[in-house]
C-alpha cells in the first residue's frame, strides 16, 4: 500500500503524459490523471480531482500535484469540499519533476509527508542555485562507507537508473550521497547529468551504509541491466 | 414600496437565474476584457458554468438558500475550467456555509454572507486589495453592505449598496497593475483595462440587488 498520486493539469493529455512518465518508475503506485474540464476542454475540474483522490486513496494518503495557478485552486477547493482531510495534501511542486520524485518516494514506501517533501524539493538539484547535499553535515562520529564506481551503461544515469538507485536506497536506513547529491532523490541524481564513463563517488553513513554502497556498486557495475 | 425584512429561498433561486441571464448577455464583453489582459475565456467559461447551474435548478430546485448556494459552488468548480471556477466556487461555498440552514435571510445575515464569500475568494486566490482582481469589487461591496446594515437598512438596500460599490470597485481596477493571475504576466501593460473578474463580480452582485428590488416590488403588489 503506497501513497496515491493525483496529477491535476489544464490539459487531459498533459496529465496523462505525466502519469505515463512517472508510472514507469513506480509500478505499485496508484495514479489518477485529472486533466482538462468535464467536457474535454482546457481547464480543471473539481469532479475529476475529487474522483481522482477517491480512486487512488488506499489508506496511505494521497498527494495532489498541479500545473498552473487555477489547478492549485481547484485542488485546494476539492480538499475544502472533502473537509480538509489529514491524509490528502496538495504539493507546492513543479508538475513533471514533482510527480516523478513523489512517485519514486511513494514506490519506496515513504509516508505522505515524505512523498510531499520529495515533490517539493524536486527542483533543488537543478540550475546554478543547486544545493548539493553537504557531506560535512553528516554526523562526524559516524563511520562512512565509500566506493567509487564507473557508469558503464550507454545512457548513464538517466531517469530509469536514477529511479532504481533512489528507490532502492530509499528503503534503507542510510544517509547517502552520490557525487555530493542526495542518493535517495531521483531528481537530484538525474540532475547530476552523469553520462557513460562518469565515476560515481558514493558516501554512505548509517545502519545500512554497507548495504547501500553494495547496492549502488552492484547496480552500476551491472549497467542497470541495460548492457 | 414596502421593504421586506428578509429574503427567502425564492429570492436566491431568482437571483441565480438572473445571474445566468446576465452572464449570458455580457459573455462577449467579459471575454473581450479578458482577451486584453488574460486568456480571453472568462465570459465563455462563466456562461458555461451558469448554464449548467440553470440546468440543475430546472432539474431539481434546491429547498434552502444554503443548498442553492452550495449547488452553484459545486457546479461552477466543475464546469468553469479557468481560475474563476474555484474562486467563485469557494465564494458560493463559503456563502452557503454562512447562511447554513436559515430560510429567511435578514440584512445582517446578507452582509455576513457577502463577507464570507469575499473571505473565500481571498483565501483561495491569495489576492490583496488593489491586485486588480475580483477582490477589488468584493471588498468595497462588503464594506458598503456592512455600513448599510449598521445604518439600519433593509435587505434590498444592503444589496443595492453592495452592488453600487462593486461596480465602482470594478471601474477602479482600470488604472491598476495586475499582481495576480494570468494578467500579472503583463506587468505594467495590464494597466488601462478593467479586470474581467471584478467586472463579472459586479454583474453578479447587481443581479442580487435587482432581484431583491423587483421581488420586493412584486411581493408588495400582492
Amino acid at each position: 500500500m503506497t501513497v496515491g498520486l493525483v496529477v491535476v493539469s489544464h490539459s487531459a493529455k498533459l496529465a496523462e503524459g505525466v502519469v505515463e512518465v512517472a508510472g514507469q518508475m513506480a509500478k505499485d503506485v496508484r495514479f489518477a490523471a485529472a486533466g482538462g474540464t468535464d467536457d474535454g476542454g482546457i481547464g480543471t475540474s473539481l469532479d475529476k480531482v475529487m474522483t481522482g483522490i477517491e480512486a487512488v486513496q488506499t489508506g496511505a494518503g494521497v498527494l495532489v500535484v498541479c500545473d498552473l495557478g487555477s489547478a492549485v485552486m481547484t485542488a485546494e477547493s476539492a480538499l475544502e469540499f472533502l473537509g480538509n482531510p489529514d491524509d490528502v495534501r496538495v504539493a507546492d511542486a513543479p508538475l513533471v519533476e514533482g510527480t516523478v520524485a513523489a512517485a519514486v518516494a511513494a514506490q519506496s514506501g515513504r509516508g505522505l509527508a515524505q512523498v510531499c517533501t520529495a515533490a517539493e524539493q524536486s527542483l533543488a538539484g537543478h540550475g546554478s542555485a543547486s544545493a548539493p547535499a553537504d557531506s560535512s553535515s553528516a554526523p562526524a562520529n559516524t563511520e562512512s562507507v565509500t566506493a567509487d564506481v564507473e557508469l558503464i551503461n550507454p545512457l548513464g544515469l538517466h531517469a530509469r537508473p536514477a529511479a532504481t538507485l533512489a528507490g532502492g536506497l530509499g528503503k534503507l536506513d542510510v544517509d547517502v550521497t552520490i557525487n555530493g547529491m542526495d542518493g535517495q532523490s531521483v531528481m537530484m541524481l538525474m540532475a547530476l547529468g552523469a553520462g557513460k564513463g562518469t565515476v560515481l563517488h558514493v558516501v554512505a553513513t548509517g545502519a545500512d551504509a554497507e548495504k547501500a554502497v553494495g547496492f549502488v556498486t552492484q547496480e552500476v557495475s551491472a549497467g542497470f541491466g541495460e548492457l | 414600496m414596502a421593504e421586506l425584512n428578509t429574503l427567502n429561498n425564492e429570492w436566491v433561486l431568482t437571483w441565480l437565474r438572473r445571474s445566468a441571464e446576465v452572464v449570458a448577455r455580457h459573455k462577449s464583453e467579459l471575454s473581450e476584457l479578458d482577451r486584453l489582459i488574460g486568456d480571453g475565456d472568462h465570459g465563455e467559461n462563466l456562461d458555461r458554468g451558469f448554464s449548467a447551474v440553470l440546468a440543475k435548478l430546472d432539474a431539481e430546485p434546491p429547498a434552502t438558500p444554503g443548498d442553492a448556494l452550495k449547488l452553484v459552488a459545486m457546479t461552477l468548480m466543475s464546469k468553469v475550467g479557468g481560475a474563476a471556477g474555484p474562486l467563485y466556487g469557494t465564494a458560493y461555498l463559503r456563502a452557503a456555509t454562512a447562511v447554513g440552514g436559515t430560510l429567511e435571510l435578514d440584512a445582517p445575515l446578507l452582509a455576513v454572507m457577502l463577507t464570507a464569500a469575499r473571505d473565500g475568494l481571498v483565501a483561495r486566490g491569495k489576492a490583496e486589495p488593489r491586485d486588480k482582481t475580483m477582490v477589488d469589487a468584493w471588498t468595497p461591496a462588503v464594506d458598503a453592505a456592512a455600513a448599510s446594515v449598521a445604518a439600519g437598512a433593509h435587505p434590498t438596500e444592503v444589496l443595492a449598496a453592495a452592488a453600487a460599490a462593486a461596480e465602482q470597485g470594478a471601474e477602479d481596477t482600470i488604472p491598476l497593475v495586475a499582481h495576480k493571475g494570468r494578467a500579472s504576466y503583463l506587468g505594467e501593460r495590464s494597466a488601462g483595462h478593467k479586470d474581467p473578474g471584478a467586472a463579472s463580480s459586479a454583474l453578479l452582485l447587481r443581479a442580487a440587488a435587482d432581484t431583491a428590488a423587483g421581488y420586493g416590488a412584486e411581493e408588495a403588489q400582492q
